[in-house]
């Protein structure tokens, strides 16, 4: 489970989703007219189903250590969050855009470079970024796709302000959650999806599986086979690596599986190894080849990436792609959709300062207690300075640590993060939400109309991730 | 299907089997136990035991004496044996855990189940099981797992190597527990006769829950003639050498068909069914049962490579 990345702070005024100005939104309407109309006991009964449905499917995520009650669940919220067809085709264009520019910028960097040579992005923030790969300069994937499966981290502060959190770009995880979220929704409340023509999801799978079809390396002539690659059981996301693979009808496979024979790879069978064309890997570059990259991993295949090099599998998403959803790099985004699209970017960052450079440095300093300061390479929201929740004692230690290395941080503004309605022990209540859509990207790029929406379970609290009681909901758009 | 969910089907059904079998053998040396010998003493079985799980040498590296609490914590609660029922539980759960989606949920539940029952037992300040509600708890989960994989699992190549499992590991398992009897208590077999030496053959016979059945098919007194037929030739005995490899036989074609190719496995097998086909007891036991015994399990453990080998199981 990834944290939400958000230093995004409470501050009075949320946008609600679901009302403005007492009056309940427009998408909100028949939600409200069913949850006002619904017995409390019924929906009481429902949440209880919800939760053993969840059981039974086995979507739980596993706590790491062999103890029996190492399985936890999700708490899975039942009212669902909803957008208007209107407000999600705007969101779609969006994250098509910034999905068509990030990997325009990787097949750039990985060959001559024009958006460092024209000096819209410093060279060092690229070249010298711990992500950017050596080892696939100069080659080119099939299709120039490295970042297949996109999750676009965004959150809202109005009607019609959307920001994107952050770009993920090498292997996003929780499409398992959207895809269950729905079907366990659809088998609670089926009278509420007859009335209200919500778009479906279900064909995510078959889309994936196309997706990755459709970057078929060079050298494969035939039917693509495609196998979904694991680090093993004891991963914290198998469920999900399962349900991929069970979903697309591959096969589920872990590094012994595969072994390199001259010109391509393959899988160990029953019935004599068979040649494996797209690997969906779910395993981080560092590992996936001893040869090329940590010679101890015990995860990945020896010589895949030579296979690679020469045409013989395609490797989903690419080696290297992590370079683009960088959080230095990040910052740069709108410039790539400038530069490589000739557009507009139609989805906005959240602002954000660079301590690299002077006047911005000068600007977060002043402000520290104001703004969100983050560590460029850190993830999993560790090492960051929440100002408006800190102490001055806290504040001036960080003051020190930026001083001490100003390019290795940056700084945000607090957001006001909207909230929905969402149901507890009391009834409805208002809680902040972030929203993560997966975008796929090969011969066409695809979203599928949702995504999963986090949400913080606890009064007031902007953390939505699991592992600190986050919940998740289904996500609705509306057919209009 | 991907070698390594054969492998872990093949092992998970090899685990359980062991699992039920050491908990057969415990159960022969607890009423061996209580035998007197002919030199009038008490006859100890546990070294013969432990002689037949192939693990005496690991045993006297933690031990000092073979009695029943040592044999028993050996065997069913060490973490240092491989082979104990622990164990193989453990290893069983694990491997079915590998290949999750390769089971059904009744499979899982069957083999989750065991698992966590036997950590109860494990838990610091309570009760352990006396030795005989153990043997019978371990049979149990064993069958429970069996008969959850015939009622809900497709009946395809994946079944052919859970099933593949359990024979091999069977017929290995019944020709060293005859080999207790013969290589420990009957030097020669010309001694046979007295009335220990039958009631330590019924004990045999009950290890396998057989000693009923054996009635049923010959009828009249034990002889040790008889009772190696009905271990050794017998096809309608679930735990003869001819079963478990006319079995073995049938999943092994059954996935040279789907597969539209032989295999050396099969090829072994066959031999192996073939050679049993002709033997009779007389000529084993005038042969050598011992040496007869000893030739069977080798073939059967290249016949277990055999199937890795044809399958491409592990390492290529």
């Amino acid at each position: 489970m990834t944290f939400l990345g958000i230093g995004i702070m409470a501050t009075p005024e949320f946008f609600n989703e679901m009302t403005n100005d007492g009056e309940i939104r427009a998408p909100y309407t028949a939600v409200m007219r069913w949850y006002e109309g619904t017995d409390p006991a019924v929906l009481q009964q429902k949440y209880r189903e919800a939760e053993a449905l969840f059981r039974q499917t086995g979507i739980t995520f596993a706590v790491y250590g062999d103890q029996p009650d190492t399985e936890r669940l999700i708490p899975f919220d039942i009212m669902p969050r909803v957008f208007t067809q209107g407000e999600w085709e705007r969101l779609e264009r969006g994250i098509k855009q910034r999905a068509r520019a990030l990997n325009a910028f990787l097949w750039d960097v990985y060959h001559r470079g024009e958006i460092v040579r024209s000096g819209r992005i410093p060279a060092r923030l690229v070249y010298q970024n711990q992500a950017y790969e050596p080892a696939v300069v100069g080659m080119s994937p099939a299709q120039r796709i490295y970042s297949h499966i996109i999750g676009i981290d965004l959150v809202r502060t109005g009607a019609d302000e959307f920001y994107v959190l952050e770009d993920n770009c090498r292997t996003p995880s929780g499409v398992s959650y959207m895809l269950e979220n729905r079907e366990i929704m659809m088998r609670l409340f089926p009278q509420l999806f007859r009335s209200s023509r919500i778009l479906p999801i279900d064909g995510y799978c078959d889309r994936l599986r196309r997706t990755l079809q459709s970057v078929a390396p060079p050298k494969c002539d035939q039917e693509p086979t495609v196998v979904v690659l694991t680090p093993g059981a004891f991963n914290s996301a198998y469920f999900e690596h399962s349900f991929l693979a069970d979903q697309m009808g591959v096969e589920l496979v872990e590094g012994r599986d595969l072994f390199v024979d001259g010109d391509f790879v393959y899988m160990r069978t029953t019935r004599g190894p068979r040649k494996v064309d797209v690997i969906y890997r779910r395993i981080d570059d560092e590992f996936i080849d001893p040869l090329c990259f940590k010679a101890d991993s015990m995860l990945g295949v020896p010589g895949l990436m030579n296979v690679y090099r020469s045409g013989g599998v395609q490797l989903c998403s690419a080696p290297g792609a992590g370079v683009a959803d960088d959080k230095a790099v990040y910052t740069y985004v709108p410039e790539m959709v400038r530069f490589y699209l000739g557009e507009e970017p139609i989805l906005n960052n959240v602002p954000t300062w660079r301590c690299s450079e002077p006047d911005d440095l000068n600007y977060v300093l002043d402000k520290l207690p104001e703004l969100v300061v983050k560590e460029v390479h850190g993830s999993g929201g560790y090492g960051m300075l929440v100002g408006p929740a800190s102490t001055k004692q806290e504040i001036e230690d960080y003051r020190k640590r930026i001083l001490a290395d100003p390019a290795d941080f940056i700084a945000q503004p607090t957001l006001a993060l909207s909230t929905t309605p969402t149901y507890v022990d009391q009834g409805l209540v208002p809680r902040h939400v972030d929203l993560r859509p997966y975008c796929l990207v090969g011969k066409s790029i695809e979203l599928c109309p949702g995504g999963l929406t986090r949400v913080a379970m606890t009064e007031g609290s902007l953390v939505v991730n699991s592992s600190q009681g986050g919940g998740v909901k289904d996500t609705w758009v509306l057919s209009s | 299907m991907l070698s390594r969910t054969a492998e872990s089907l093949f092992w998970t059904s090899r685990n359980m089997e062991r699992a039920d079998t050491i908990a057969r053998k415990l159960e022969m040396g607890y009423r061996m136990s209580m035998m007197p010998t002919q030199s009038g003493g008490m006859a100890s079985e546990w070294q013969s035991i432990l002689a037949a799980t192939g693990e005496l040498e690991k045993f006297q590296q933690h031990y000092d004496e073979e009695n029943q609490d040592n044999v028993e914590h050996f065997l069913v609660y060490s973490s240092e044996n491989p082979s104990s029922i622990k164990q193989c539980i453990r290893a069983a759960r694990n491997n079915a855990r590998q290949v999750r989606t390769a089971i059904t949920s009744d499979v899982w539940s069957a083999l989750n189940q065991a698992y966590l029952e036997f950590q109860a037992f494990e838990v610091q300040g309570g009760t352990k099981p006396d030795l005989p509600s153990l043997c019978d708890w371990t049979k149990r989960q064993a069958a429970t797992v069996r008969g959850a994989f015939s009622n809900t699992q497709l009946h395809q190549d994946g079944a052919d190597f859970f099933n593949l499992g359990y024979f091999v590991e069977r017929a290995g398992n019944t020709a060293r527990m005859l080999d207790i009897k013969y290589h420990v208590l009957l030097p020669t077999i010309e001694t046979v006769g007295g009335a220990v030496d039958n009631y330590q053959w019924t004990t045999l016979l009950r290890a396998f829950s057989s000693h009923r059945a054996f009635h049923w098919a010959y009828g009249g007194d034990y002889s040790p003639d008889k009772i190696a037929h009905f271990l050794i030739l017998n096809q309608a005995c679930p735990r003869s050498l001819k079963y478990c490899l006319g079995q073995t036989n049938q999943h092994l074609d059954r996935l040279s068909q789907g597969y539209g190719a032989y295999s050396p496995a099969q090829l072994h097998a066959m031999r192996m069914r073939d050679d049993l086909a002709t033997a009779s007891v007389g000529d084993i036991i005038q042969n050598g049962l011992h040496e007869f015994l000893i030739q069977f399990t080798i073939e059967n453990n290249q016949l277990a490579e055999k199937i890795a080998d044809s399958f491409l199981f592990g390492e290529r």
